[in-house]
């Protein structure tokens, strides 16, 4: 608890006011929202037991870093620096740095007390964040440096897909899911969030709106929230759609209301000229076609296969709207 | 002198033309002693870098405006030396990372760390941190831009970042929630024309009201382009005319000229010919998409509407393939291609009909 209490006045300190997502990132792993098996593991272990290697994956927003930078903040208390390597995308991580880096810092033993003689685990933390953007290579690099450096070190990647991992990887790991979270604890923290800042949220409706533009990821819904705050001064819906870039309902029924090629022609050039983002629209489109009622699941089928092919080439917005139209103008 | 573009670009958040009330919005979050990432988007000439200046303005007083050229050498994990220009003042820099092509990862995560890990010398100055400003930030390969993910996180008590992009589209999610996100829309025709007539006036010219309606018709929305064809039209003719000739830019006809050569006639030998004025065009720097796109509304004109949709979605196809490889020509010529097929069958079946 007594480092918890240090860490709160080091931030308090800092002079810039931190964005909301750090100010409120989980200081304990029993602050972390949903995820009760991974905080079961990692409460276990900070009671003495031993930590396995960990790979965590998930979307993202549902507090995979948090959840081992708390961790670890707990484990090591004040001497974290040392021994904590946290290497993420924005650092070079090809295969040389894995053979030297990595390698040096996993060799280093270290002791089972801290400098002033209580006890500590006696091993080390390497956090690979965002490890699905590093190369096979580096990856297979990591194996035996796993494996044989397992005494002094632990290592935590962490994902969104785990299927960008090599398998000799993922069966050295013990891996843990991270689920969108649940709509109902978002929501509470969320409220929890805009009560110590002073937000005026109403009877909450607006949360609820917040939640469904972010789709479980609560690190866009809360950032979306402080970019409205800031901007306008209050949280309104409207405020909502625009700092998230959706697409307006008004606009997304003009588009499906169009009947021909021409009108479809201005009605993209208008769009484009908006500055909308062509391939939000086709998110919207997929949702609104999912939930559909009037549809068969062989027409929502039919449909979804074209708009998937479009979200995979979105790259050319103008075009590929064009030819979205198509399809749901057939239903 | 300078041109027109330049010389009344607004430099004060207040006297913006349009979108007023996103400039206030933007004025009340400088005052606030915090400051968010940024991500600006909206289509080229809806004036996003003239906000973003007069933000900086705004930020750190009329210091921003001395500005000065470097070229900055990085070294890539390859050990290749690349070079990029930036235009810094005391408070700011600004690049182009799309500019060294494939290694813009290694230009974001060293100019970035190294601006973030430098403090303001002069720290009785109103703020500590600098700005970064990126431009083209879509254009980014996916490996820059998860390069910016932690950075941004980081170091966000030295520097504050602002991208700068057409469209969001091709922006990852992971920016997106960290940032700000402003949409800058085109200005419409009417507001286009307001501002050409208050910079007539302030040139001390008379300007037609018809003839602003049409060059702001001409100019596709597009302000910058709007102001670059009226101080054109005055070299051209002064006083102005209502029924004056307002030049398109040249491309656009060529392409259209490209697209009646395909509809014209659909053999190998025109496909050679059409070739031709491919490589012109892409000599000449017009982008690839832009031709794609410009084609494909040439040639739907005359076509029916299952027709439309097959060639649009070909369109989209061939354009798809275009941005994963690197040789525009092939796509383009691909395309021609697989139209002059479809038109010239199209034109046999109405042929056979008849008879």
């Amino acid at each position: 608890m007594r480092h918890c209490n240090l860490h709160c006045v080091t931030t308090t300190k800092k002079k810039p006011p931190a964005p909301w997502v750090e100010k409120y990132r989980p200081k304990t792993i029993d602050d972390i929202v949903d995820q009760g098996e991974v905080v079961q593991v990692l409460r276990e272990c900070l009671s003495g037991g031993d930590l396995p290697h960990l790979l965590f994956y998930g979307p993202p927003g549902t507090g995979k870093t948090s959840a081992i930078l708390a961790a670890a903040r707990q484990l090591f208390g004040d001497i974290t620096r040392d021994r904590v390597l946290e290497l993420n995308a924005s650092d070079e991580r090809g295969i040389q740095v894995v053979r030297d880096k990595v390698k040096a810092f996993a060799q280093l033993t270290v002791s089972s007390t801290r400098p002033d003689g209580r006890p500590c685990p006696p091993y080390k933390l390497v956090i690979l964040d965002e490890a699905d953007s590093m190369t096979n290579a580096a990856q297979a690099a990591l194996r035996r440096t796993m494996e044989r450096e397992t005494r002094t070190t632990r290592f935590c990647l962490i994902c969104n897909y785990v299927s960008r991992i090599i398998p000799p990887i993922t069966s050295r790991c013990s891996k843990f899911r991270f689920k969108p979270l649940a709509r109902d604890n978002v929501i509470k923290r969320l409220r929890e969030i805009c009560e110590a800042e002073g937000v005026d949220v109403g009877n909450g409706e607006i949360l609820h709106q917040a939640v469904d533009t972010c789709e479980g990821d609560l690190r866009r819904a809360l950032t979306a929230l402080q970019c409205c705050q800031r901007l306008l001064g209050k949280i309104t819906a409207e405020g909502l759609i625009e700092v998230t870039g959706l697409v307006p309902e008004k606009l997304v029924n003009e588009y499906l209301s169009v009947k021909n090629y021409s009108e479809l022609e201005r009605f993209i050039e208008n769009f484009l000229k908006e500055a909308y983002s062509a391939f939000q629209l086709l998110d919207q489109l997929a949702m609104i076609v999912v939930n559909a009622g009037q549809l068969t699941n062989k027409q929502k089928c039919t449909l979804a296969v074209p708009l998937l092919w479009l979200t995979i080439i979105h790259n050319d917005q103008n075009i590929s709207v064009e030819v979205s139209d198509n399809e749901v103008g057939a239903h | 002198m300078s041109l027109w573009v330049d010389k009344h670009r607004p430099r004060d958040l207040m006297k913006l033309d349009f979108h007023k009330d996103q400039a206030i919005r933007l004025k009340n979050l400088v005052q606030q002693s915090d400051f968010p990432h940024l991500l600006v988007y909206g289509p080229s000439g809806a004036g996003k870098k003239t906000r973003i200046m007069c933000l900086l303005r705004e930020l750190y007083g009329s210091g921003v405006e001395r500005l000065r050229q470097e070229t900055m050498n990085f070294t890539t994990p390859s050990n290749k030396k690349i070079e990029i220009m930036t235009v810094s003042s005391n408070y700011h820099i600004e690049v182009n990372p799309t500019d060294v092509g494939i290694h813009d990862r290694v230009v974001i995560m060293d100019l970035v760390k190294n601006i973030a890990q430098t403090h303001q010398i002069d720290s009785s100055g109103q703020r500590e941190f600098k700005v970064v400003i990126l431009n083209e930030v879509d254009d980014l390969t996916k490996d820059a831009q998860h390069a910016l993910r932690r950075t941004m996180e980081k170091y966000v008590a030295t520097c504050r970042l602002i991208l700068i992009a057409n469209s969001i589209s091709r922006v990852i999610p992971a920016i997106k929630s960290r940032c700000l996100t402003i949409r800058v829309p085109a200005p419409t025709e009417s507001e286009i024309a307001s501002v050409l007539h208050i910079v007539c006036k302030k040139e001390g010219l008379s300007l037609p009201s018809d003839l602003a309606i049409r060059i702001a018709k001409c100019a596709d929305r597009n302000l910058r382009r709007a102001l670059l064809m009226c101080e054109a039209c005055k070299v051209q003719q002064y006083p102005f005319t209502a029924d004056q000739k307002v030049s398109e830019p040249d491309w656009q006809l060529f392409i259209r000229d490209t697209a009646s050569m395909i509809l014209s006639e659909q053999s190998p030998k025109k496909l050679g010919d059409v070739r031709q004025k491919l490589y012109e065009l892409i000599i000449h720097g017009v982008p690839p998409d832009m031709i794609f796109a410009g084609l494909l509304k040439e040639l739907v004109l005359n076509c029916d509407m299952s027709m439309k949709s097959k060639i649009a979605s070909y369109a989209a196809k061939y354009e798809h393939r275009m941005r994963l490889g690197n040789k525009p020509i092939f796509h383009l010529e691909a395309f021609v291609a697989k139209f002059m097929a479809i038109y010239k069958k199209s034109l046999e079946e109405c042929i056979g009909d008849m008879f």
